[in-house]
């Protein structure tokens, strides 16, 4: 009962901070749009060629602009060192992560909303295969990101060189979920194979790394 | 009289307090007080020994008596003094309809105004202290553990914290403060305890008991 | 001990001469590939102990998480290092392989993605322990090593499933060993095993002694703080 009032708690109180500072969510919805339009200037495929690398090019851009959004996640917390109430209450940790996770997966989400019709516009992109198979896809590999990517982020609180110290332990880790994020993706657009294996993929590591990090972050939340 | 902690330091120090005790520590920089604080609250883990907080050497299990402030505010710069405390009290399973009630107690019994919509941020730093002190109070904790908290405040303030400390352990709290301008706290504490290279060196009633 | 590491040392010495030997020499000519082939020697057993020595990581990771064993964490630290300089030298040597043979100095391989994948991870683990300002250290690299670990089964079946969609050429051959070569595969695994252990061992020492310094010299500090 007070596991879900805390989780609840935590991520209006992460909402109502993150609307109230405007300018960040500002700065990132304008960051994710450069990003669409260097990667369409940098990469001028035919409408053909677009449906093979799309699935890369709009992955990689979402991973850039989640890292982005990642390294403010706790970023709040270190101010007054206020993860320091969190910590010293009796609260237990997975609250405080579970809503981390699904405030960055909301905003990860959103910052997806905004690029994919641009992408769609500038690649010409439509999909020959199940188009409607995209948003369990979507899902999937977004929390493939979030889940891990806010587990990472706590724990480079701890270190040194914060801000790059995230993305170089995220993306070696990431690499089977990108995988599977830009493979079925390109299989969707395509139409050529199926998703299946991809997706089945991602959800396994979804399943795997959900639980991981639920039984650690304790442990580093903890490591003062 | 009940035996409160017990804490064996790196060093090979053990020491106890007793509850209901006003306790003030110094020492100078590097001493390991605000180490010795943590470790108290469950904030730094020692590498060796063991420590016993509120009879248990779980600290978790009391982590709802204990109260914590420091030299940081640990508030949201851009909410309210209420909104920061109701987020709080819902951390220590205050019930819902008790929430509003308990957060105005413990803004008033700082002697601020728990209906200012300003965000803690905009606060003079002596507004900004005692709202920290009023979180530190919202679960009511038997413990309280204070780092600092008349660092960057003007002497008058200073003097009320110092009021509002001793009253808290009138009222049956324990309460171990660590500062610098222990001037402050003079008439009002039961014992100095004074600290050196990461130990205890010496125990006084009296502010004027010498160092080490 | 100060016997036995020189008995390891001497029989390391014996070892990788011998198997040098046997791999330049003994071993008979591949007949498609030649003399280039030989690097397949060196490629390969590499890998095999750079996998050993991460399995090593992965259980005193398991270990020290349970117990909080000094001990299992420099084990930790000492395999990941010596794996990563393993691991190199198997990314190095595929390439040099693969181009004379096949024209191409990379492929997407089975093994050779598996490898590269897992030298990333490992490095970020070096990365990890180099630049973290935790006192507890340990426990979050080897919170990184589970993570890893988990990894590797997604990695490998994503990768297989990719290959098959993917054909590409497979350094190393897939079909079956002439067990001439076999033998001489198998002794410089030996080889290197020992080699492996050589210098883990080293490090373990050299590590045991730093910490001791270190601690020392806190210890120190702390006294002289006080005047």
């Amino acid at each position: 009962m007070n596991f879900l009032t805390v989780t609840r708690a935590t991520l209006a109180k992460d909402i109502r901070l993150e609307w109230r500072s405007k300018d960040a969510i500002n700065a990132m919805l304008f960051f994710s749009l450069l990003v669409v339009v260097i990667f369409s200037f940098a990469f001028d495929p035919t409408a053909e060629e677009s449906r093979r690398i799309a699935g890369g090019l709009v992955w990689v851009a979402f991973l850039f602009a989640a890292i982005v959004a990642l390294n403010q996640t706790w970023a709040r917390e270190l101010r007054n060192q206020v993860l320091d109430a969190y910590r010293v209450s009796p609260a237990p940790a997975i609250p405080l992560f579970l809503a981390k996770a699904v405030g960055n997966f909301i905003f990860v989400a959103a910052l997806e909303a905004l690029m994919t019709p641009l992408f769609i516009a500038f690649y010409r992109l439509r999909p020959l295969g199940p188009g409607w198979q995209l948003i369990p896809i979507a899902i999937l590999g977004t929390w493939a990101l979030v889940v891990n990517g806010t587990f990472f982020a706590a724990m480079s609180l701890r270190t040194r060189a914060r801000e790059i110290m995230l993305p170089l332990l995220l993306f070696p880790l990431s690499i089977p979920a990108l995988l599977g994020m830009v493979n079925s993706t390109t299989a969707i657009l395509t139409g050529e194979t199926s998703p299946a294996f991809w997706i089945a993929l991602l959800v396994a590591y979804d399943v795997v790394f959900t639980t991981a990090c639920l039984l650690l972050f304790e442990t580093v939340l903890e490591a003062e | 009289m009940k035996q409160f902690g017990r804490f064996a330091a790196l060093r090979g120090v053990t020491a106890e307090f007793s509850a209901g005790k006003l306790y003030v520590i110094l020492g100078d920089n590097g001493a390991g007080k605000t180490t010795l604080l943590r470790t108290m609250a469950g904030l730094a883990h020692s590498t060796r020994g063991k420590i016993t907080v509120l009879g248990s050497e779980n600290i978790q299990a009391s982590r709802a008596q204990i109260g914590y402030m420091a030299h940081p505010s640990l508030l949201y710069d851009e909410m309210s003094g209420m909104e920061n405390l109701r987020y709080f009290a819902k951390l220590y399973r205050i019930p819902a309809g008790e929430v509003d009630r308990r957060c105005r107690e413990a803004i008033l019994s700082v002697k601020l105004d728990p209906d200012l919509e300003r965000p803690v941020g905009q606060y003079s730093q002596g507004m900004r202290q005692r709202m920290s002190l009023a979180r530190a109070l919202v679960n009511d904790p038997e413990l309280l553990l204070l780092d600092e908290p008349f660092s960057n405040v003007d002497a008058r303030s200073a003097a009320e914290m110092a009021g509002l400390v001793a009253h808290a352990r009138d009222r049956g709290k324990t309460v171990f403060v660590v500062t610098h301008q222990a001037a402050q706290l003079e008439l009002y504490a039961d014992e100095f305890i004074w600290m050196e290279s990461g130990r205890i060196v010496n125990r006084t009633s009296a502010l004027q008991g010498a160092k080490g | 001990m100060k016997r036995g590491f020189t008995i390891l040392a001497v029989l390391t010495a014996l070892l990788l001469s011998f198997s040098l030997y046997a791999a330049l020499v003994l071993a008979p000519t591949e007949q498609t590939m030649g003399n280039v082939q030989r690097i397949f020697y060196y490629h390969v057993p590499s890998a095999w102990v750079a996998f050993q020595l991460f399995l090593i990581n992965f259980v005193a990771s398991v270990i020290y998480m349970i117990r909080r064993s000094t001990k299992a964490d420099i084990v930790a630290l000492v395999t990941a290092e010596v794996g990563v300089v393993f691991c190199t030298v198997v990314l190095i040597t595929g390439p040099i392989w693969a181009r004379p043979v096949w024209g191409i100095w990379w492929t997407w391989d089975l093994r050779l993605t598996l490898t590269l994948v897992l030298w990333l991870i490992y490095v970020s683990y070096l990365v990890l322990r180099r630049f973290s300002s935790s006192s507890q250290t340990p426990l979050l690299a080897a919170v990184l090593a589970i993570f890893g670990a988990l990894d590797v089964p997604l990695v490998y079946f994503s990768i297989w499933f990719f290959r098959t969609q993917h054909p590409a050429p497979v350094i190393g051959g897939g079909g079956s060993l002439d067990p001439r070569m076999g033998w001489v595969l198998v002794s410089n695994w030996i080889a290197f095993m020992a080699l492996a252990w050589l210098i883990c061992w080293t490090r373990y020492q050299l590590e045991v002694a730093q910490r001791a310094v270190h601690e020392a010299e806190a210890m120190q500090s702390l006294m002289e703080g006080a005047r």
